[in-house]
């Protein structure tokens, strides 16, 4: 396995992916290639998180390594964070703690 | 670009079974919990010396803890077992003894109820210690070669470089390995849910595809009926969304040999090659989540004869192991920065530098022949020696599962 195209702060890991990894943390007013058209990022998104490469809509798969890693939610335009709130496993509930306890105390 | 390590003769601890230890180690093992005191009384009595814990607490018993336990006392790591029971726990003590009384190796039966309490059982079993520290260092010393090697891999902490960097990377040391005809162990069967094509078809025989598939379709189930998958908090939060996603960046440290059979906890795998381990239990949902912990992991890699086993984390894990030294392979460059004490190998390099995949595969594997070589890992060398052992049920494996 390779990382197929980097371009800029983002990656993508297999050409049939849907889905781009931020390979360097974006921070608001960032501005990235994505396809043909520039995004301009309003939030802080981290290192390790995915963008929607192109139009992803609602219930369609979302790819990543080549594979399907769930399913859309929502309609999630080219260029947005896909993670929690628009991405849904298709086998099992994801659990998360809604804090950032260890960091804050 | 493989260093001149990798071509220095290995040595092993010869055992009468015919396998070769890379550590030499005296384990103590209680077997239940209320033993457990005494146990790591005498254990830290020797702290710096090769003397480690383990153990099983459950006071009910449970044919794969048994398995287990007499799987790891004769782990050709280990030297010499003392074992310590209070005397009234339901575990077969009289059939593990002879279990390690007949592999040749050093071995006593403490009983705290019979001998009369915790502060004699603890001096009776430094003694034993002491003389099984002497008894080991006459086992002998033979050549080792590659292909006499059992590694096994897990991954903990995980995060979304792991599947970029650290899981391929170990995948590629994976390869290194059965291509010089050793063996190589990989699990995490319940986190490769949706992957079931994709696995099965790597196996070498028909049958053995139908078993694969099997076990996939079985995991799946399993974990339906938890509700809850391998996925924590801290996946999210580092960037993972769904269990399938962390899934098939898992799978990737398996590498790309075909899958020459599949085992269950404690089944020593027959041939070379690489092998897929199930350690999803058979039947209804019995005893809870398969596996709690990345330890528990670790441990059945472990009874399956593992001499060594490679653990990926994004996160940052600090788990070792009792008995066989971990590895530990630091999949995001950040975490690897705040950590380095803990991590062995930085394979997020491969993002912060653009080193390749294979490079970092090829430091791995040096890195297994170094650790053979007796020098401590990270985690090993930080005195780590984490052990888990829990209630499972399982169905011995068929013939079509190690053709």
């Amino acid at each position: 396995m390779k990382i197929s195209i980097i371009m800029g702060k983002l990656m993508k890991i297999n050409p049939a992916d849907n889905v781009l990894i931020v390979k360097n943390n974006i921070s608001p007013g960032d501005e990235e290639q994505v396809g043909d058209i520039k995004i301009t990022f309003d939030k802080a998104i981290g290192f390790g998180h995915k963008i929607a490469g192109k139009n992803i809509n609602k219930g369609e798969k979302v790819i990543k390594f080549g594979v399907p890693i769930g399913s859309a939610t929502e309609d999630i335009s080219i260029g947005s964070h896909v993670h929690l709130h628009n991405l849904k496993s298709d086998y099992l509930s994801t659990y998360t703690l809604d804090d950032e306890f260890i960091k804050s105390k | 670009m493989m260093s001149s390590l990798s071509q220095n003769k290995l040595k092993g601890y010869l055992r009468s079974d015919g396998r070769k230890g890379i550590r030499n180690v005296v384990v103590i093992a209680y077997l239940v919990e209320c033993a457990h005191h005494v146990a790591r009384e005498i254990m830290m009595h020797f702290h710096g010396q090769p003397v480690q814990l383990i153990g099983f607490g459950g006071c009910y018993p449970n044919a794969y803890a048994d398995k287990m336990m007499n799987a790891l006392c004769t782990h050709p790591n280990v030297g010499a077992v003392l074992l310590v029971s209070l005397g009234c726990e339901s575990f077969n003590r009289k059939r593990l003894y002879q279990t390690i009384e007949e592999s040749g190796r050093p071995v006593k039966l403490l009983g705290i109820q019979a001998i009369g309490g915790t502060k004699k059982t603890i001096a009776d079993g430094i003694e034993f210690i002491s003389s099984a520290l002497d008894e080991i260092k006459k086992v002998p010393v033979v050549d080792l070669e590659v292909s006499e090697l059992v590694v096994g891999v897990v991954s903990g902490g995980s995060d979304a470089t792991s599947g970029i960097t650290a899981n391929p990377a170990a995948g590629k040391a994976f390869d290194i390995i059965v291509k010089k005809g050793g063996t190589a162990i990989f699990e995490n069967i319940g986190e490769m849910i949706g992957l079931d094509d994709l696995i099965s078809e790597r196996g070498v025989t028909p049958e053995l595809r139908g078993e694969l598939k099997k076990a996939m379709e079985k995991s799946a189930r399993y974990y339906t009926i938890m509700g809850h998958g391998s996925f924590a908090p801290g996946n999210a939060e580092g960037g993972l969304t769904t269990q399938e996603e962390k899934g098939i960046g898992a799978y990737y440290k398996g590498g790309t040999a075909p899958i020459s059979g599949i085992i269950k906890p404690a089944d020593i795998p027959l041939h070379k090659g690489l092998y897929l381990m199930d350690i999803v239990p058979d039947g209804e949902p019995r005893f809870g989540f398969p596996n709690v912990n990345d330890s528990s992991e670790i441990v059945e890699l472990i009874a399956s004869g593992a001499h060594c086993v490679l653990f990926t984390t994004g996160r940052g894990s600090v788990v070792g192991s009792a008995i066989s030294p971990v590895i530990k392979i630091c999949a995001n460059p950040d975490t690897y920065k705040r950590m380095q004490d803990d991590m062995d190998i930085n394979a997020g390099k491969i993002l912060s530098e653009e080193v390749s995949v294979n490079e970092v595969g090829e430091e791995i594997f040096d890195k297994i022949i170094s650790v053979a070589s007796c020098v401590p890992s990270c985690s090993e060398g930080l005195g780590h020696q984490e052990f888990v052992l829990g209630y499972k049920t399982f169905e011995p494996i068929g013939p079509s599962c190690q053709p």
